[in-house]
């Protein structure tokens, strides 16, 4: 019961700061909201059984991600949001039909934690059996991670490892563009 | 009151990903862009989470005198998505960065001017 | 940040601490939560803790650029060596039962250097890209 209770009053939270984030301008105030937005993510990991997963994203949502943000509004120096010259009835329209799409497509999703859903009455009971006498690794996340899904880490890894070139390719170099063209123009004036 | 406590993940789900979508596509700031992006992101991983979840299950370490474990499949596809996430967040943050340096402001409508006035 | 005593005294206390659990997490992952994903995250995490307190160029002097390229290539070829390496020993391409004498054993052996190869590439990316970011506009 109590983790239930946890449950609820957590994703009440998780949607009062999104909601909070929506309404906000000033973006140093957003990338904090983001940061304990995903803190309390992790949280609610925590409570529903997942606490790899709630490690990893303590670690990146609430550390690396909120660092990154914070170097790129150092970079791009303004804090505030302009405000925007477009009405919002249109996009707030089109989210409202989808969210009601996608709430009508609910209704036939089985309860949260039913045993008989068909998630878990697929592949998950041969990963909870087998991965002890096939592994011997305790913990079955590694187990499936490294070993039964094993290629399928290895795409992942080799996608972590692109996007660090391709940031390295983007803002690698430690001079910013700007000063580079302003010299080039000023080189050419002089001739 | 079942049906509302069993249902009540998805809907709250539903709500983030529809906050994030909404930022996503009505602010023209790419940072706060980026930030509705994430949420979005964050609001799959708790649907796949919330699927994974049992009732009297506990977490998917094997240890004896437990039988009921969540599903730790859902648990490795998110775990390897929340690095790959931050990894993209990054890439699309550099773009950010290189958009700034060569446009001056990070602002979609000013940007798209300046791309007409040319 | 440079000035600052209290930052300065509470993460030299921390950081030691920090890169201790990343080690901890990283080969204790098989048998608690944890594994090369949550390690190379928490190691750069130290990192980037240490070059926010004490500056990027100290900072860099410790792991200098172009040894962090080099690890995450390396972590890349190790993930994909072992896949080799299984396959060079009768095989599948990562079927890690033919690395040790018993199945298990050699599952043992896998998924450790795989978890190991995992870890140093995001370990180094999340420092390349974090580098990145705070390096951009300097001088």
């Amino acid at each position: 019961m109590i983790d239930i209770l946890i449950n609820v009053t957590l994703l009440a939270f998780l949607a009062i700061t999104a909601i909070a984030i929506v309404r906000m301008t000033h973006l140093f105030a957003i990338v904090m909201l983001y940061g304990i937005f995903s803190f309390l993510t992790a949280g609610l990991f925590v409570v529903m059984d997942a606490a790899d997963v709630a490690f990893t994203e303590a670690a990146v949502g609430a550390g690396i991600s909120t660092v990154l943000m914070l170097a790129t509004l150092a970079l791009s120096k303004d804090h505030q949001e302009k405000k925007s010259r477009h009405r919002p009835w249109l996009p707030l329209s089109l989210v409202v039909v989808t969210g009601a799409a996608l709430v009508y497509g609910t209704m036939d999703i089985p309860g949260f934690g039913d045993p008989a859903a068909p998630s878990q009455v697929h592949v998950a009971p041969y990963y909870i059996e087998q991965s002890m006498p096939d592994t011997g690794v305790p913990n079955m996340v590694t187990a499936v991670l490294a070993s039964y899904r094993g290629f399928d880490t290895l795409g992942e890894v080799v996608v972590v490892f692109t996007a660090g070139i391709a940031v390295l390719l983007l803002i690698g170099g430690r001079r910013a563009k700007q000063t580079d063209k302003t010299q080039l123009e000023k080189e050419s004036d002089d001739a | 009151m079942d049906f509302i406590l069993g249902h009540y993940n998805y809907w709250v789900v539903i709500l983030l990903m529809m906050v994030g979508f909404y930022i996503v596509i009505s602010r023209g700031n790419l940072i706060k862009k980026i930030v509705g992006l994430n949420i979005f992101q964050a609001s799959v991983f708790i649907l796949y989470i919330s699927l994974s979840t049992v009732e009297n299950g506990t977490i998917p370490i094997f240890k004896e005198g437990f039988e009921v474990y969540s599903n730790p499949l859902p648990h490795v596809l998110i775990l390897t998505a929340i690095v790959v996430g931050v990894a993209t967040t990054a890439l699309g943050l550099a773009l950010v960065v290189r958009i700034k340096e060569a446009y001056g402001t990070i602002e979609e409508d000013e940007i798209h001017e300046q791309d007409h006035s040319l | 940040m440079t000035h600052n005593l209290i930052p300065r005294v509470v993460s030299k206390l921390l950081i030691p601490l920090i890169i201790l659990f990343s080690l901890y997490v990283q080969f204790h992952g098989d048998f608690g939560p944890g594994g090369g994903f949550q390690a190379g995250v928490i190691f750069s995490a130290a990192i980037i803790l240490y070059a926010l307190v004490f500056g990027l160029d100290v900072a860099e002097k410790i792991i200098p650029p172009y040894i962090l390229r080099l690890i995450a290539a390396l972590g890349v070829v190790l993930y994909a060596g072992v896949g080799l390496a299984t396959q060079l020993l009768g095989g599948r391409y990562l079927e890690y039962g033919v690395l040790g004498e018993t199945q298990v054993a050699g599952q043992h052996l896998g998924i450790l250097l795989v978890e190991l190869g995992v870890g140093l590439t995001v370990a180094s990316v999340m420092l390349i890209i974090f580098f990145a970011f705070a390096g951009r506009g300097r001088p």
